[in-house]
């Protein structure tokens, strides 16, 4: 009977484990590069109806955060504030800039700015911002140095497992409650050691959940 | 005492005979081993039977009912179900139960059957060992659609991911996922193990007979198989280890998947009889499978000589025995509910044989505790059709002994406040109904385009491959 197969189908086999191997640590290693938060999310900086420029208002002017997202120590969404708040200076500064055309648009119907949210968290996670700045989590560790962002940069994976870093290990990343809104301003541990931080913690008794209904309620 | 001599033996040992006790013959009317070669290759080689083509065709109608319940429930969600609390759990487990434990027959089989040289096993084990893989297949559609958003169920194993969470080891969920993937890939080994001599039969004879494509795919899985010394005997030691290997599996995994009750604290499930009694379920309703497949493909390719009564005879009485052991923990479940005087575990069970579910509970024990009590009379064993409506009610029974442990328990819990009355939803009964329709599906592939028996181990089973004839000339 004649050969079904070449000689070298013996070494088929292997080459099939191999290859297979091969395949899975590149299948592996390209979808945890290219298909999680720190590359889908990470970046972000869509177009705005408004070129607005944190970089100039919270950075140049130093206008403070509370200023526009005012409900964000009450509150457990930081609201974007709306545009009475805008025309507060810009019925003075720069009133006839065409560059402010929405927002005096929206002035006078009372048509919302179409904002374009940049940082989201998905519906099944609960988070709270009130309960983070006032226990001493800076705007900036989640979104980065807005004050020099000229377009709003999502900076931050915000992965499950971003958050799970800071609710199991907080004391490297805690601030004065003065510091909070101070976007440049040294964490606790940086100013006056870890043992601080930690102080801070216990007295404050702050303990993070790392429960799942601590966020998936 | 060495040197009593020949002639002071007394006389009556002469006179002595010993005990004959023959063998039951495992291939019937003397067949050569080319009849036994013909006969398996015969039914993968002739054309495919009209009787196929409908039953492929219903079966995989039947399918399309899982593959729609399926669909819809991806599109929508885990509400399509009909869990509610307090019945947060119901058909979907009750059914991943009802598929594993069908498949332990063929693990039996394959493995204890095997070390215990069990060698009416060779008739069978091919095909219990497809169910259980089929089986398996089944039952893993229903924990993995459970987890609602599908795509994540990877998260069951323990990868490392971005979201920093690890899994529960201490839940018995988790150690049903190593066991169930454990068991099936054990599985698949061992059938696909026994099948390479058995490929390369059909590789050479579809060469003979010039099928180039057919050759060429059987040759690809006969992995280059010639049937020399060294091959049989790497064969043999392959075959020895994996058996060795899934023994312990046979009890370990409806154990583990006993456990995902037992583990917990309501009454009726909280009870350490359930390993033993979950895996002599597991068996009773795993034979009683196969009993179901085994009997018509009998009758359809006239296997009279490779399935003998003495298979079916021995089939029945596993059932028998097994059986008998689920209707004994039945019992002893109540005797130790009273014994035990909790008032929460006695009200479980009074509830499970007199409450709102009470129909459930007396299907399953006029199933499960009186339908195996017909195979002791030898009149019903011989019966086949007796014996295929029998193994019917062993797998309706089975079922439901599932759904009366889990429903009932959970619809009457410590709380009365939150008590409820499940029933399933039209999406729960499509998707189940379907699964008979998957296995259906796959088994009838098997048996059209691969062997259904081991023909080499067949062939030294006969009685013309005992070389050293009956031994009645021993004398």
């Amino acid at each position: 009977m004649s050969k079904l197969f070449p000689k070298s189908a013996n070494k088929l086999p292997l080459q099939i484990i191999v290859y297979l191997v091969v395949l899975a640590g590149v299948v592996t290693a390209g979808a945890t590069y290219y298909m999680t938060p720190k590359y889908t999310r990470v970046g972000y900086a869509p177009v705005q109806p408004v070129p607005y420029s944190h970089a100039l208002h919270a950075g140049q002017l130093g206008i403070d955060c509370r200023y526009c997202h005012s409900n964000v120590e009450k509150s457990g969404v930081a609201n974007l504030p709306t545009s009475q708040t805008c025309m507060n200076c810009h019925n003075q500064v720069k009133k006839d800039s065409p560059l402010l055309a929405v927002v005096r648009h929206s002035y006078e119907t009372g048509e919302a700015v179409p904002w374009v949210k940049v940082h989201q968290t998905p519906d099944y996670v609960y988070f709270n911002h009130a309960i983070h700045v006032n226990r001493g989590v800076s705007c900036v560790e989640c979104h980065g140095k807005i004050n020099e962002m000229e377009v709003v940069t999502h900076a931050q994976p915000l992965s499950m497992g971003f958050c799970l870093d800071c609710h199991r290990n907080p004391a490297p990343r805690v601030r004065e409650p003065g510091d909070v809104f101070n976007l440049d301003s040294a964490t606790i541990a940086q100013k006056s050691g870890l043992e601080a931080a930690h102080k801070f913690l216990k007295d404050r008794n702050i303990k993070p959940p790392q429960s799942c209904s601590g966020c998936h309620r | 005492m060495a040197h009593v001599e020949q002639a002071a033996l007394p006389a009556i040992l002469g006179e002595v005979k010993p005990a004959v006790f023959p063998r039951a013959t495992l291939v019937a009317h003397n067949r050569s081993f080319s009849w036994i070669t013909d006969k398996i290759c015969g039914i993968i080689e002739g054309k495919t039977p009209t009787w196929w083509w409908w039953c492929f065709g219903v079966a995989c109608f039947v399918a399309s009912f899982t593959v729609a319940g399926l669909t819809y429930l991806v599109a929508t969600g885990v509400g399509v179900w009909g869990h509610a609390n307090p019945v947060n759990w119901a058909w979907d487990i009750v059914n991943f139960v009802f598929w594993i434990g069908i498949g332990h027959a063929g693990t039996l089989i394959s493995a204890i059957l095997c070390l215990l040289r069990q060698k009416w096993r060779t008739s069978i084990n091919r095909a219990a060992e497809a169910m259980t893989i089929f089986a398996v297949v089944c039952a893993a559609i229903f924990p993995v659609f459970h987890v609602g958003r599908i795509w994540y169920a990877w998260f069951l194993f323990p990868i490392p991911n971005y979201n920093n969470i690890w899994q529960n080891f201490r839940s018995p969920l988790e150690w049903d996922v190593f066991a169930v993937s454990t068991y099936g890939t054990v599985s698949v080994l061992f059938w696909y193990i026994g099948l390479i001599p058995d490929l390369a039969v059909l590789r050479d004879r579809f060469q003979a007979a010039g099928n180039k494509v057919r050759s060429f795919l059987y040759g690809l899985f006969a992995m280059g198989w010639r049937g020399s010394n060294r091959h049989w005997s790497n064969y043999e030691m392959a075959y020895l280890i994996l058996a060795g290997v899934s023994t312990p599996l046979v009890l370990s995994v409806h154990t583990i998947v006993s456990f995902d009750f037992a583990v917990s604290l309501l009454p009726g499930w909280h009870t350490t009889i359930f390993p033993p009694y979950f895996v002599a379920g597991a068996i009773f309703s795993g034979f009683g499978m196969v009993l179901t497949l085994m009997l018509p493909l009998r009758a359809v390719y006239h296997l009279e000589d490779l399935i003998t009564q003495y298979h079916i005879d021995c089939m029945c009485k596993i059932t028998l025995a097994t059986g008998t052991i689920v209707g004994y923990a039945y019992a002893m479940e109540f005797f130790i509910a009273w014994y035990g005087a909790n008032p929460n575990e006695g009200f479980t069970f009074v509830n499970r044989a007199f409450g709102l579910y009470a129909w459930a509970y007396w299907i399953m024990i006029s199933c499960n505790v009186i339908t195996p009590q017909f195979f002791w009379f030898k009149a019903v064993r011989e019966n086949t059709t007796m014996v295929w409506v029998l193994s019917i009610f062993v797998n309706v029974g089975m079922w439901f002994e599932r759904f009366v442990i889990i429903v009932t328990s959970l619809a009457r819990d410590f709380l009365p406040s939150s008590w409820g009355y499940y029933s399933p939803s039209i999406v729960e009964i499509f998707t189940f109904f379907g699964t008979f329709g998957v296995f259906s599906v796959l088994f009838l592939l098997f048996i059209r385009f691969l062997p259904i028996m081991p023909m080499a181990e067949l062939k030294a089973v006969t009685p013309q491959a005992n070389v050293h004839g009956d031994h009645d000339d021993h004398h």
